[in-house]
């Protein structure tokens, strides 16, 4: 048993709510402890919305943000990214695919000398844009290019 | 007679686009460039760390490892041994690609039963294959090495020549043989360019990066799979999983390859 | 029981270059095997510390490839530094490993 289930159940007692509850399975105890996961942005199936739930509504297009990409991708289950933020002070780079069933693919936060650079492998239901967008000082700054797929990689 | 190969030409036709300008200069940069970046950026290494497990873990009744399968040069020797396969094995009296002889020493060091070992010799992501994650390790151990692969002894010359005849042997529904798709340049299937393979400079490349990580399977596909596959969409019967046949052929593209500098496993579409 | 995992952390001059191969399904929920859909399961978070400091925090989600391979650049770095990357998934399981910068 992990830590954090440890020191949960101690401080709540043995027959405490929080206990019944982690045993009845409402609760996660890794999500209560771990890093959020932002399920209302993930789970948001039209682009804006998905842009908006990450602040990203007002992004302005930049040329600071390097987006890598190839234009065709042989097979749409993997299409390799790579991301650079050139804009001083970039904190995150999110990444959103306009066509996917769900746009906002994945977040990634930079600290303590981290580099707001990523390389990634995303899946693509079928041909779209990919959005990437890096924040700086509480603003939003976005590179879009678009790929084409030649089999889409969702699945099924 | 007449009226069917007019028809396997039509479907050949059909299939396989030969055209004066086969992708746009630009279509073609780009898929190599998504080609470049999937090998960069690909999990292929994962199966070579699972097949090492596999080779060093011991199994079958007489409870033991591959460790000292000899795959020709040496009891357990593994670096550039995928390089100089297919190979005459004195022990057999045949010549033996990869796959035939890693399920040689199941039977052979482990004990193991001919059809258990082969129970499964193509798997899929969700059920994977014994052979695709130790083909992965071996290949691996090969990397950099020059392909050479002999045809001193007379039987692997045989071999080589079979592999050669059928390469260009026309049959089955559509009168198709390797060199229908793999046979002439500029060809392609839909946006997949096909490599002439009965000449080094198409050869060396393609044979070079197979086995490998294929992301439309998410599994590792081993070069037995491949011919299978190819096999299956010329609508041929299914051939023997390490036949003569399949050696034969693997022996002759090998050999057209030869002096290429391996770079496996590789990972594909 | 998750599959293998690895870091491969070299210097690269002003950086320190981090590559990451990790094994999961990453199944989006849309599949379908024999009729029936595979569950979605996939790594929600990652984590990448370097020496104990966290450096990199991300949050992903279904449309990640299954074994997903990331890489990612830290400031400067020495030979020897301790990276250590983990993994947290939809259903609580999850996964992590180590290596020194080359």
């Amino acid at each position: 048993m992990d830590e954090g289930r440890r020191v949960i159940l101690r401080s709540a007692g043995a027959t405490g709510a929080l206990a019944v509850a982690l045993a009845a399975g409402l609760l996660k105890p890794e999500r209560v402890l771990a890093a959020a996961w932002d399920e209302s942005a993930f789970r948001q199936k039209d682009v804006a919305d998905a842009l908006k739930s990450i602040g990203a509504d007002n992004a302005v297009a930049s040329k600071e943000v390097v987006l890598d990409v190839p234009e065709i991708a042989e097979n749409g289950a993997v299409v390799p990214v790579e991301i650079t933020s050139h804009v001083p002070g970039t904190t995150s780079i999110a990444v959103v695919i306009d066509k996917n069933p769900f746009p906002l693919s994945s977040k990634f936060s930079f600290t303590e000398g981290a580099l707001p650079y990523v390389k990634l492998n995303v899946k693509m239901g079928q041909s779209s844009n990919i959005r990437v967008i890096a924040e700086a000082g509480g603003k939003h700054y976005v590179a879009m290019r678009e790929v084409k797929v030649t089999i889409g990689g969702c699945g099924g | 007679m007449l009226a069917l190969r007019t028809s396997a030409v039509l479907a050949a036709a059909a299939l396989a686009i030969a055209a004066a300008p086969v992708h746009a200069q630009d279509e073609k940069k780009e898929i190599e460039k998504y080609q470049k970046m999937l090998a960069e950026g690909s999990p292929v290494e994962l199966f070579e760390l699972q097949g090492e497990d596999l080779w060093k873990k011991p199994q079958g009744p007489k409870h033991a490892s591959l460790e000292k399968c000899d795959l020709g040069m040496g009891p357990g020797v593994l670096k550039g041994a995928y390089a100089h396969l297919p190979r005459y094995f004195a022990d057999t009296g045949r010549v033996m690609d990869l796959e035939s002889r890693l399920v040689h020493c199941m039977v052979t060091l482990q004990g193991r039963d001919y059809k258990e070992a082969t129970k499964r010799v193509f798997g899929n992501a969700d059920k994977p294959s014994e052979l695709e994650y130790l083909v992965a390790y071996v290949v691996g151990k090969s990397r950099g090495v020059r392909i050479a692969v002999s045809t001193r002894n007379p039987k692997e010359k045989a071999a080589y020549e079979l592999g050669r005849q059928l390469f260009h042997y026309r049959a089955g529904p559509w009168d198709f043989s390797c060199g229908s798709c793999h046979g002439v340049a500029g060809k392609r299937i839909r946006m997949q360019s096909l490599p002439v393979l009965d000449k080094p400079s198409g050869a060396r490349h393609t044979y070079a990066t197979w086995p490998a990580y294929r992301v439309s399977n998410s599994q590792m596909k081993t070069f037995q799979w491949r011919l299978n596959d190819c096999y299956r969409q010329m609508r041929f019967p299914e051939p023997t999983f390490g036949s003569d046949a399949t050696v034969a052929l693997t022996m002759f593209l090998a050999v057209t390859a030869n002096g290429e500098r391996y770079a496996g496993p590789g990972t594909k579409r | 029981m998750p599959g293998p995992m690895k870091i491969r952390a070299t210097l690269k001059g002003s950086y320190t270059d981090i590559r990451v191969l990790m094994s999961h399904p990453m199944e989006t929920g849309q599949r379908k095997v024999k009729g029936k859909l595979v569950p979605a399961h996939f790594i929600e978070n990652i984590t990448v510390k370097v020496n104990g400091k966290t450096v990199v925090e991300a949050q992903t989600s279904q449309s990640i490839s299954r074994n997903p391979v990331f890489a990612f650049r830290v400031k400067g770095g020495n030979k020897g530094d301790k990276v250590e990357i983990g993994w947290v998934d939809n259903k609580g399981e999850s996964n992590k490993t180590e290596a020194a910068v080359a």
